[in-house]
């Protein structure tokens, strides 16, 4: 058996590295793939739970995280295909104004 | 042995999942990124299938792996970002800062905390029980029906903000 503890430092090691990704890229798009990883952390832990404590209910929180990543990816990916048309550019420092 | 046995897979998949997070942090090139985050999302099925979750893990390849990998390789490719995201170094002190703390915080948690290398095992509900994905069905459409239908309110209005936003207006357009 492989004790929850692992799962739960696996989770949490996935979760820094999205944190750190999220910190230190500039590119729009890797931050939005590191925001998925962080995701996937959160993920692991639920379902591990789930499966410690007999508890189906963990899994199904997990279909609610895959639902809103899928809005969050359509949503921010979208705003980036608006924001590249307006700046030519997916250097987050470049997007320094609400206005034109 | 057997114990060994039962532990290897876990370690294949939890260490190659956090091998890929790894790569899509440090990928100078954003394809690099993508594909590298199409590795972890494999392995995390990986994972859920070792705990007993195979739905789930059926969910995330179809979802992650062949829904939101395709809509990030297609803006990734759209966008032509190649070459030109290789921002990894001139970041700000203050970035490098936090994510050290982040770090620094990570480690404090993990080596200051207690794990019981055994815990004791919690029985298995007497009623009897049925398949994993019967199981998911029968509370996610008589538990959770109500979150279940906001969700799906906010995949309708994902839906259209993307339409919205992705298409565009005309007066907005540089040249």
């Amino acid at each position: 058996m492989v004790p929850l503890s692992w799962y739960v430092t696996l989770s949490a090691l996935m979760f820094v590295t999205g944190l750190v990704g999220v910190l230190i890229r500039r590119n729009i798009v890797v931050v939005l793939l590191c925001i998925e990883i962080m995701l996937n952390a959160v993920n692991i832990n639920f379902v591990a739970f789930s499966d410690y404590l007999h508890l189906i209910d963990g899994q199904i929180f997990v279909f609610f995280v895959i639902t809103v990543a899928a809005a969050e990816v359509a949503i921010g990916l979208g705003i980036i295909i608006s924001l590249f048309r307006l700046k030519e550019s997916v250097n987050m420092d470049d997007y320094n104004l609400l206005k034109l | 042995m057997r114990e060994l046995m039962q532990q290897l897979p876990f370690v294949y998949f939890g260490g190659m999942a956090l091998i890929c997070a790894i790569l899509v942090v440090v990928s100078r090139v954003a394809i690099y990124s993508a594909m590298a985050l199409l590795g972890m999302f494999v392995h995390v099925a990986g994972l859920f299938i070792l705990l007993d979750a195979p739905f789930l893990a059926g969910v995330q390849l179809l979802v992650y792996a062949g829904a939101i990998l395709v809509l990030y390789l297609f803006v990734v490719m759209l966008l032509n970002v190649h070459g030109r995201g290789a921002q990894l170094q001139r970041q700000t002190p203050w970035a490098i800062l936090l994510s050290l703390l982040a770090i620094g915080e990570m480690g404090y948690l993990l080596t200051k905390s207690h794990f019981y290398p055994k815990l004791p095992a919690i029985p298995h509900p007497s009623v009897p029980t049925l398949g994993n994905t019967e199981t998911i069905g029968m509370v996610l459409y008589t538990q959770y029906l109500f979150p279940f239908e906001v969700a799906s309110i906010v995949l309708l209005i994902a839906l259209v903000g993307a339409i919205v936003m992705a298409r565009g207006r005309s007066g907005i357009r540089l040249e």
